[in-house]
């Protein structure tokens, strides 16, 4: 594999947002994964959702671990710094990342597998410290990069492409997510992009722990019959409880709903949220009933997906720590450094 | 078999673990700090909260040697449990004070040590009725008697009673009742002082009472450190903790707000993890961690080391492998922290000698691990970390500024600057980096520890990797004259014979230098307080027929580094080598050097040297 640089012209029309960038100044490299992989829907919904939010891409930071998911940040934001880390590992990296400047957007990209087995700890600590940040879980339910072997999220039963039957239980992400605090939680499908942008939109202007499950087929190693993550699998179970529309706090609400349909939830920055509801019982806000929804919906087969929990006034890790506003990448020596006088005191303190 | 030891003598207590006793027996070893005697105690302590055996061993040193001496010449015996053992390790001559309250068969004495029994739980029982009360003022108890045995001035404990209790005044009178009715009845009924004798001294001057966690955790603060991440672990919790408590006093803004975040990872590969985070990020972070925790990084610290993002880790050794001896110490952790993780790496090691130095190079820790935007281990161990050693005053120079290293700034991008982030502008391979959001087109790079070209770009071709590795040897090279240079001991006349030694041997070391010189050995010695090692090291060997690396673990890892990393020859490195988990001592020093230079006296020295 070679880096691939992408042509820089573009049609001059190709609209261009409030800060003047056109949806190519979200771009990255041309993917090298295979033709037709979820991923790489995911990175378009990405670009997509960044671009629609006026984002300065230098802002963000995009964070993986190990594997095919975890190669997409350089698909995608070639402005942004990136960081392809160890395998299983993203969460502490990202954590570390934004204690160091609580400015930044942070974009963590990975895998079932980096997600679900190595990782399965960072995830879970980095959603039940409240970190903020968009935690996407590109899940394939296999391991791409080493040809084929099952994920902790692959269903049991589900039958891989050489014709083993999975007899593990599968790790609900989504579920752990809920359990653990996490205060913005989502299952998008890759092949679902209308329904994928918004909740990826909802998810960077949600200041906390924001987590979303991405179905993303693998069309090398688990898009076959008998998979419970292919593409027509997944497109024949696919239960939405609600479509998420992101309004920034400029915009004016033009869209027209039908009243007792539609949920506004305004976000601490101003930003709505305008969910039509499609499963009328689903209330997003009780996290127990959603759980209670999400067990039962499973057991009847169906992947439900939408904006599965929100809580609009979350509180991230930096709140918890009390830390000040100014990122500590900014601190100089004289905010940092107690000096003589104190170490002289401390010396009389030892004697 | 009476002896007179004044100033120069051993005090060893033997408690039973959670009884209250180690701020009763820190009172003792500091009121005789503050009669001007230096001394250096040791808590010999098990893996365990409450109930196992515990030792604290304080030396008593007009001299000033704070290395363990060995032996004992008083054993404060308050554990039923260790009698036999504890009886057994008293000098000839020496004393044995224990609680006589319940008697003992004639069977558990020994003929050649002085007893001094006293009915220690009897008068507990007698003057408190509350059974927590009962076991705390009996340690105040014995100390008010061993006051009154070794002829300490009380003056000084009352004042450091008053000090430990201020704000808690009402605690102050009952304390000082139970040490006046130690020494009252010591003063009763035995003959006072003993042979042992305190005597107000100079010897202590302006140095400070501190262990090298607390003062490394300090070094962390000064050197403007934000991010701790760190997993609990022996001996080293008490760092981070030591940093938590000292940033609420010290790094708070006017409106109580945090200029530092301390975060208890789930995992020592989570810490790890934050800190390399925050490192690329511009933050100064390090984690502290022990043996253990440095095998489960590694994985992680191959990553810093290529993908090149600072990361301070403080390793506090303990003895090993695996979970080994959590609670005696070692210098067992310095080839893996060396060559931690796969592939060819090689680490910056610091090498603190007591707490002051743990305090310096901490401090220096952050500034070259952002010069060199590599990985730099400081390696304590449990001896320094966790014991209060007298120690050279802390010191600041509120001129020093941080040396951030080599970061491409927003004008410099904007200016046009070329930015490859591995591109050797400066030819002593070190490259700039960039702070992610510095510059909206400029300067933005993807971080990998898979190949990548001068300018970041993903690249698997063989000569982009060797560039990049040949880099970082320069960079390895660089690195030997930015560290702090070994410390010489020059002997006194001139010799053939030199010794090399590091960390925590130091005050053995000197102890054993000036015993040798008497007996007419005379070594030039050299502390390594570094690696890669600096030019003077090898030379330091060349210029000897022999030199001897003493150091405390099993297979001599710094002379394999030493004949490793400089070409040298193994015959003339011999090892001396202490691991049985107990500090190393002068006696054993001066034992195996002295049978060692007997032995090569016997063979024509000069045979070997080039």
């Amino acid at each position: 594999m070679t880096f691939i640089a992408k042509p820089k012209l573009h049609h001059p029309k190709l609209p261009a947002n409030k800060l003047g960038f056109t949806r190519r100044d979200y771009e990255g490299a041309i993917s090298t994964l295979c033709a037709g992989c979820g991923h790489d829907s995911i990175s378009a919904a990405i670009i997509q959702a960044c671009f629609e939010l006026d984002l300065p891409p230098h802002r963000i930071a995009k964070l993986s671990g190990i594997g095919c998911s975890s190669k997409t940040p350089t698909y995608f934001l070639s402005s942004s710094h990136g960081f392809n880390s160890v395998h299983g590992r993203m969460p502490s990296v990202l954590t570390g990342a934004n204690l160091a400047n609580r400015d930044l957007i942070y974009l963590g990209v990975s895998g079932d597998g980096d997600s679900a087995s190595i990782g399965l700890g960072q995830f879970a600590h980095s959603v039940r410290r409240g970190v903020n940040m968009v935690y996407i879980v590109e899940n394939n339910g296999v391991y791409g990069l080493t040809k084929g072997q099952f994920s902790a999220t692959s269903d049991r039963g589900s039958k891989s492409k050489k014709g083993a039957i999975n007899t593990d239980t599968a790790i609900d992400m989504v579920m752990l997510a809920m359990e653990l605090g996490a205060t913005y939680v989502a299952r998008g499908f890759s092949g679902d992009k209308a329904q994928l942008v918004p909740l990826i939109k909802g998810a960077i202007l949600h200041k906390g722990a924001a987590f979303i499950d991405c179905i993303s087929p693998c069309v090398a190693f688990n898009n076959h019959p008998g998979s419970t993550k292919s593409f027509d699998y997944v497109r024949e179970h696919n239960e939405a409880v609600n479509q998420l529309d992101v309004m920034l706090p400029r915009e004016t609400i033009t869209a027209d709903y039908a009243p007792g349909e539609v949920e506004e939830v305004t976000q601490h920055d101003g930003s709505v949220l305008k969910l039509r509801k499609l499963a009328a019982e689903y209330d997003i806000h009780d996290r127990i009933a959603a759980m209670n929804f999400l067990q039962q919906h499973k057991a009847a087969g169906e992947i439900v997906t939408g904006v599965l929990h929100l809580d609009p006034e979350p509180e991230d890790l930096h709140a918890h720590l009390g830390t000040v506003e100014t990122p500590f990448n900014r601190l100089a020596e004289k905010e940092l450094c107690p000096g003589t006088t104190a170490l002289e005191q401390f010396n009389a303190a030892h004697r | 078999m009476s002896q007179h030891k004044i100033n120069d003598f051993v005090v060893k207590f033997a408690n039973v673990n959670g009884s209250g006793s180690a701020s009763a027996n820190q009172l003792f070893a500091k009121a005789i700090l503050r009669m001007g005697v230096p001394v250096s105690p040791r808590n010999i302590f098990p893996s365990n909260i409450q109930g196992l055996p515990t030792w604290y061993e304080v030396r008593i040193s007009e001299a000033g040697y704070l290395g363990a001496r060995g032996g004992v010449d008083l054993m404060v015996a308050m554990n039923p449990q260790t009698w036999d053992k504890d009886v057994l390790g008293i000098d000839p001559g020496g004393y044995l004070f224990y609680d006589s309250t319940k008697p003992l068969p004639k069977s558990k004495f020994r003929e050649d040590v002085h007893v001094i029994g006293m009915p220690l739980t009897e008068i507990c029982n007698r003057e408190y009725s509350d059974p927590r009360q009962r076991q705390l003022f009996k340690n105040i108890i014995y100390v008010g008697a061993l006051a009154a045995l070794l002829d300490m001035d009380i003056a000084e404990i009352e004042k450091l009673i008053g000090e430990q209790f201020k704000g808690k005044d009402k605690l102050i009178a009952p304390n000082i009742h139970a040490l006046h009715l130690g020494r009252d009845f010591a003063k009763a009924n035995f003959s006072c002082p003993i042979g042992l004798r305190v005597r107000r001294a100079q010897a202590v001057g302006d140095r400070i009472f501190i262990d090298g966690n607390s003062a490394a955790a300090l070094g962390c603060v000064y050197a403007g450190a934000t991010v701790a991440a760190w997993y609990p672990i022996t001996p080293s919790s008490s760092l981070a903790e030591a940093f938590a408590r000292q940033c609420r006093t010290l790094r708070r803004d006017a409106d109580g707000n945090s200029r530092y975040a301390v975060i208890q990872a789930e995992d020592e590969l989570a810490s790890i993890g934050m800190v390399i985070g925050a490192s690329w990020n511009g933050a100064r972070a390090f984690t502290c961690t022990s043996g253990p925790g440095i095998s489960l990084m590694q994985e992680f610290i191959g990553l810093a080391y290529f993908a090149e993002i600072p990361a301070v880790i403080f390793d506090v050794q303990r003895g090993g492998p695996s979970t080994g001896m959590p609670t005696r110490t070692q210098q067992a952790d310095v080839l893996a922290c060396a060559y931690a993780s796969h592939g060819d790496t090689k680490h910056v090691l610091l090498l603190p000698e007591d707490p002051t130095e743990s305090f310096e190079l901490a401090a220096d820790a952050f500034d070259v691990a952002e010069r060199l935007q590599t990985p730099v281990f400081v390696l304590l161990d449990l001896d320094i970390g966790m014991n209060d050693r007298l120690s050279r005053p802390l010191a600041w120079d509120d001129s020093r500024a941080y040396d951030r290293g080599k970061v491409a700034t927003f004008d410099e991008l904007d200016a046009g600057k070329e930015f490859g982030r591995y591109l050797d502008v400066d030819g002593d391979g070190i490259t700039y980096r960039t702070y992610p959001g510095t510059h909206p087109s400029r300067g933005a790079f993807f971080t990998r520890g898979t190949t990548k070209d001068r300018y970041a770009r993903y690249s698997e071709a063989g000569p982009d990797y060797i560039d990049n590795m040949q880099r970082l040897l320069r960079k390895f090279e660089t690195a030997k004259d930015l560290l702090p240079k070994p410390v010489l001991r020059p002997a006194l006349q001139p010799t053939r014979l030199g010794v090399i030694y590091y960390g925590s041997t130091s005050p053995a070391m000197q102890e054993a230098l000036d015993i040798l010189e008497q007996q007419g050995l005379h070594l030039d010695a050299l502390r390594v307080r570094a690696f890669p090692f600096h030019e003077q090291v090898p030379d330091f060997i060349a210029e000897h027929d022999h030199v001897f690396v003493v150091e405390q673990n099993r297979d001599a890892q710094l002379r394999m580094l030493l004949v490793n990393e400089c070409g040298i020859d193994p015959a003339r490195l011999t090892a001396v080598l202490h691991y049985d988990g107990t500090p190393i001592t002068a006696r054993f020093i001066i034992r195996e050097i002295s049978e060692d230079a007997a032995a090569l006296k016997a063979t024509p020295m000069r045979k070997v040297a080039p």
